[in-house]
């Protein structure tokens, strides 16, 4: 929280991190995402993440049943939801425990105090209560009786205690409101739409907000409100996405402009499970989807309705991945397009479902059996979950073979602010269909540029046809055990893959072209990375980012980057993934890497330190 | 009924018609050649446009069958064909879509897609090639292998307890259930015709002999010898008999099925079960289709043919329904729905 200028009692703010914490049933969620809105609204460039507890229903009160919503907003742009906070909300003992430790050294703590009593306290894991005991001295502590003051400022009402003592959260979003200027009115016709068969909890919910926000105004405790203005942005239609939802569109769009219905085969796993129920809201737009038994079946089914012409996609997470390995041979060796999404989460096995890691590049790029290359793509925001997992369909269209998009759990719970497109603007896709009754048409006759072979779908005159797993010659597509066949087909697969680095962007570098140290990343930590690099060099350091959204084929100037600068480091939320295939396609450089595998995002903190060792070093 | 949907040839098609270039590379005298004869037969008798079949397969010496005939076909991976085959028409409902797979592929790899493909009712036709043996593998007992024979890797006999398919499918909820020898061309075809005309998920079993790996393993029913006497082919509305002259039926006596003589005993015409392929209640279907020797003769023909609705056409229901009731009808309505703002 840089502090800009302080006149009278308002603080001007580039960026603030803000973090609601409560018991599960506070409605943390909910009034988080409203005070982002309202920020976005006013203009602010923001980023998301909520932080849901594990268990279902964990017992009240207790740390396992904390859930949070953290929002990271600012009049700059906005690359991450933030690592340590400036303004804590606090509903209960046990959110205030779990979290104190995300609060920066001088945060503001707004906690409802009427919820620190002796059961709660202790079910937190406290001795003695800590409002009282000294333990938060140095923060910026603001006691209030949200429940208790809730439940007063819904008296005249004839509601249920239950539903009264359910409001306090709108109290809180009151006082946020004050706090930061912001105008509830948006919020307000919100609560109307959303309770609209119940004009009593409108009433109450608007009456709470109402007097949290005449609350703070009134008490003395308030020092300072906090302003922050409104980010340059391009002009335009916004939205906030969710990752997986900017993933799940992006597929809906590549269906509509390719003409290809979608079909969905997928069976739930955390973090992907939300891109296959939001698929399953879609049908007015063709969106076939079927929940498989297992993610074999999903997989399958997609080559099937692929087989039959449809754009076909399977979504799932490292576990599924694992279990998707011999049908995704299957596509290789059919040339049939695919998208798979991988939501990657901390593995091996179960490992922590939640918790996100970028440890499946190695399984997308070699989890098969034989000699079995695909594309390989991976977002890098929520928000361009959308254009990647658009290009992923693109791509697997028009080059007849499968295609892993990556994403992970930060990403796919994350949100942020989301440029709307036209569908008619973004690029054009076309399959190589075959045409009916061709009479050259053969199974796998190719493009001579792209070596893509054609897609000749069932019902067409004249294209009937048999593919399958068996090697098969080229052209005509036989059966074959031909050991120089089999061979030259090796080649191709491999080579028409290659050759789709010819169709995607150079890649790019933030910052200098050259320098002393190039930071590489690919995928999730883009937000991270650019927030340490960007920091460094407005301090005047010599270095830049290249940030890898397409990981096979490698975009063609690859090495032309690397080369550019006197030392490379590869950071990554595994155990060195990709520097270990940047070794393998690059051997020409020297990489060190930095890595993390905690499931936790890296801190902006711990790469600047990295990053100036590193530089000291030169 | 067979399905209006799907575009019909406007000339009469020929078996020849539905023969592909490869050469058939299935073990002389192996079941599947007789099976490929069936469906070569069936398919011009439905009369759909050859371009509007899709023959889906998994792994096995029957997984072959696709690319034999003359159609659209994909040869999967072991156990997947149900999945695959599922994928085609869900997606593609304009295809007649057919499913080649052997006992391994459907009931031990592929045992889980089986029952959710039957379950799910998808309007597709699988064909299983029984031949209680894994073939291609070179001759492992399978999840139908009888209890206590001798295969490469049960060397004292196998102490599983097989599968009896018909149980498996009415378990899994199945709406139709056909069994066929693959010595008897004739009701082979017609029982294919049958398992085309139903809605929904049609599994017809055909005792398949493998020569190589397990010869004459159906023999007991199957043989020139045995038919008469262990065959019973059933006939929708006609009571169920068998023999030589038809002098054998099965009656139910309280809880259990009898196989008894008509006229001895007391027993007449009248005690004799009549076959209702179309009945809903799948308890007396389970009941014969689970029956065995040399007690019972085994069942041929339609056992089962229930109606019931299909997923396939449900996904179309759904489809239309929100196409005309959704204020979502392109992707940019959707991009510009619920919170959004001008900068
Ligand atoms: C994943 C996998 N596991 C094992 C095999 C080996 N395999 C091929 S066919 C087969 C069994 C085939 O038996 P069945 O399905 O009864 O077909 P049949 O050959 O008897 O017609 C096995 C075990 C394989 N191809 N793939
Ligand atoms: S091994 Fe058996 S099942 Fe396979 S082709 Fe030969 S006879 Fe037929
Ligand atoms: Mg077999």
């Amino acid at each position: 929280m840089s502090i800009k200028e302080s006149k009278k009692n308002i603080l001007e703010l580039e960026d603030v991190v803000v973090k609601f914490v409560g018991d599960s049933g506070d409605g943390m969620q909910l009034t988080g995402s409203l005070f982002s809105d309202s920020a976005a609204l006013a203009g602010n460039d923001l980023a998301t993440f909520p932080d849901f507890p594990a268990e279902i229903r964990a017992p009240q009160n207790t740390v396992a049943g904390v859930s949070g919503f953290q929002v990271h907003l600012g009049q700059r742009k906005i690359y991450t939801s933030g690592d340590m906070c400036d303004v804590l909300v606090v509903m209960n003992p046990a959110s205030l425990r779990s979290n104190i430790k995300w609060a920066k050294k001088d945060a503001t703590i707004i906690v409802d105090e009427s919820a620190f009593e002796g059961k709660a306290i202790e079910k937190a894991g406290y001795t003695t209560n800590p409002l009282d005991d000294g333990s938060l001295v140095g923060y910026n502590l603001i006691k209030a009786p949200i429940s208790l003051l809730t439940k007063e400022s819904l008296s005249g009402l004839a509601i249920e205690k239950k539903m009264a003592e359910k409001t306090k959260n709108m109290f809180v979003l009151g006082i946020m409101y004050f706090l930061f200027h912001r105008e509830p009115d948006r919020t307000i016709s919100f609560l109307k739409k959303k309770f609209k068969a119940k004009p009593e909890v409108i009433e109450a919910n608007i009456i709470a907000l109402k007097a949290g926000f005449n609350y703070a105004e009134t008490i003395e405790a308030m020092v300072s409100t906090i302003k922050v203005g409104a980010a340059p942005m391009e002009k335009g239609r916004y939205r906030s996405i969710k990752g997986n939802i900017a993933t799940a569109w992006g597929l809906l769009a590549a269906s509509e402009r390719s003409g290809r219905p979608l079909f969905l085969g997928s069976y739930p796993i955390t973090p992907a499970t939300e891109i296959l129920m939001e698929l399953a809201k879609h049908k007015s737009l063709g969106a076939k989807v079927m929940q498989a038994e297992d993610e074999i079946a999903g997989i399958c089914s997609a080559i099937g309705a692929s087989f039959a012409g449809s754009l076909a996609v399977t979504t799932t997470s490292g576990p599924g991945l694992s279990l998707k390995s011999e049908a995704l041979g299957l596509a290789v060796i059919t040339e049939l397009p695919l998208v798979v999404v991988n939501v990657q989460r901390a593995g091996p096995s179960t490992g922590m479902p939640t918790k996100s890691e970028q440890s499946d590049l190695m399984q997308a790029l070699f989890g098969r059996n034989g000699e079995a290359p695909l594309l390989v793509i991976a977002a890098s925001s929520p928000a361009n979950c959308f254009h990647y997992a658009y290009m992923a369909a693109k791509l697997s269209l028009e080059h007849m073979t499968p295609v892993i998009l990556l994403t992970d759990g930060n990403m796919a719970f994350g949100s942020e602010l989301f440029k709307i497109p036209k569908v008619a603007d973004l690029p054009s896709i076309k399959p190589p269909l075959a045409k009916e009754n061709d009479p050259d048409f053969k199974p796998y006759r190719r493009d001579q540029v792209t070596l893509a072979r054609q897609w000749a779908i069932p019902g067409s005159e004249g294209l009937r046809h048999r593919i399958g797993g068996l090697e098969k010659t080229n052209i005509d597509g036989n059966v074959s055990t031909d050991p120089l066949n089999h061979e030259l087909m090796v080649n191709i697969r491999e080579d028409k893959v290659m050759r789709i680095a010819n169709y995607i962007p150079e890649q790019k570098v933030y910052g200098e072209e050259s320098g002393n140290l190039l930071v590489v990343g690919w995928g999730g930590t883009e937000g991270m990375l650019k927030s340490a690099v960007g920091h460094m060099q407005e301090k005047g350091y010599k270095i830049s980012l290249a940030l890898f959204n397409y990981i096979m084929p490698l975009p063609v100037n690859a090495a032309d980057v690397f080369s550019r600068f006197k030392k490379i480091v590869v950071c990554e939320l595994n155990k060195g993934q990709f520097v270990k295939y940047l070794r393998m396609t690059h051997p020409e450089f020297k990489y060190q890497q930095y890595n993390k595998v905690q499931g936790l995002p890296f801190h902006v903190s711990e790469l600047t330190q990295v990053f100036t060792n590193l530089l000291e070093e030169i | 009924m067979l399905d209006k949907s799907i575009e019909k040839s406007p000339i009469q098609l020929s078996k020849e018609d539905f023969a592909s270039d490869q050469m058939v590379k299935w073990c002389p005298g192996c079941g599947g050649h007789a099976i490929l004869a069936a469906v070569e037969n069936v398919f011009p008798r439905i009369g759909y446009k050859k371009e509007n079949f899709t023959i889906v397969s998994g792994i096995g010496c029957s997984s072959r069958f696709p690319y034999y005939v003359d159609t659209f076909g994909f040869h999967g991976i072991h156990g997947r064909a149900a999945a695959i085959g599922s994928g085609v028409k869900i997606a593609n409902p304009g295809q007649s879509v057919w499913i080649a797979t052997g006992d391994g592929d459907s009931m031990a790899i592929g045992g889980n897609h089986f029952i959710h493909i039957i379950r799910r009712n998808i309007d597709v036709n699988i064909l299983l090639f029984n031949n209680q043996i894994y073939g291609l593998t070179k001759g492992q007992y399978s999840p139908t292998t009888p209890m206590g024979q001798v295969t490469k890797t049960s060397p004292q006999g196998t102490i599983e307890h097989p599968f009896v398919t018909a149980g498996l499918v009415m378990g899994a909820q199945g709406t139709f259930f056909a069994r066929i020898p693959d010595n008897n061309l004739k009701l082979m075809t017609d029982v294919l015709y049958e398992a085309a005309k139903h809605d929904g998920t049609s599994v017809v079993e055909i005792l398949e002999n493998c020569v190589i790996f397990n010869d004459k393993a159906h023999a007991f029913y199957t043989s020139k010898e045995n038919r008469d006497e262990h065959q019973l082919i059933l006939k929708h509305g006609e009571p169920m008999v068998f023999g030589k002259n038809k002098e054998m039926g099965i009656m139910l006596k309280e809880t259990r099925l009898l196989a008894v003589k008509i006229g001895e005993g007391g027993v007449t015409e009248k005690d004799i079960l009549v076959h209702d392929q179309y009945n809903p209640d799948p308890g007396i279907h389970r009941m014969v289709g689970r029956m065995t020797g040399p007690d019972y003769p085994v069942v041929f023909g339609v056992i089962r043919s229930a109606k019931s609705f299909t997923y396939d056409d449900k996904v179309e229901e759904q489809i239309d329904y929100a196409k005309q009731n959704s204020k979502i009808q392109t992707v940019d309505d959707l991009l510009n729905s619920g919170e959004t703002w001008e900068i």
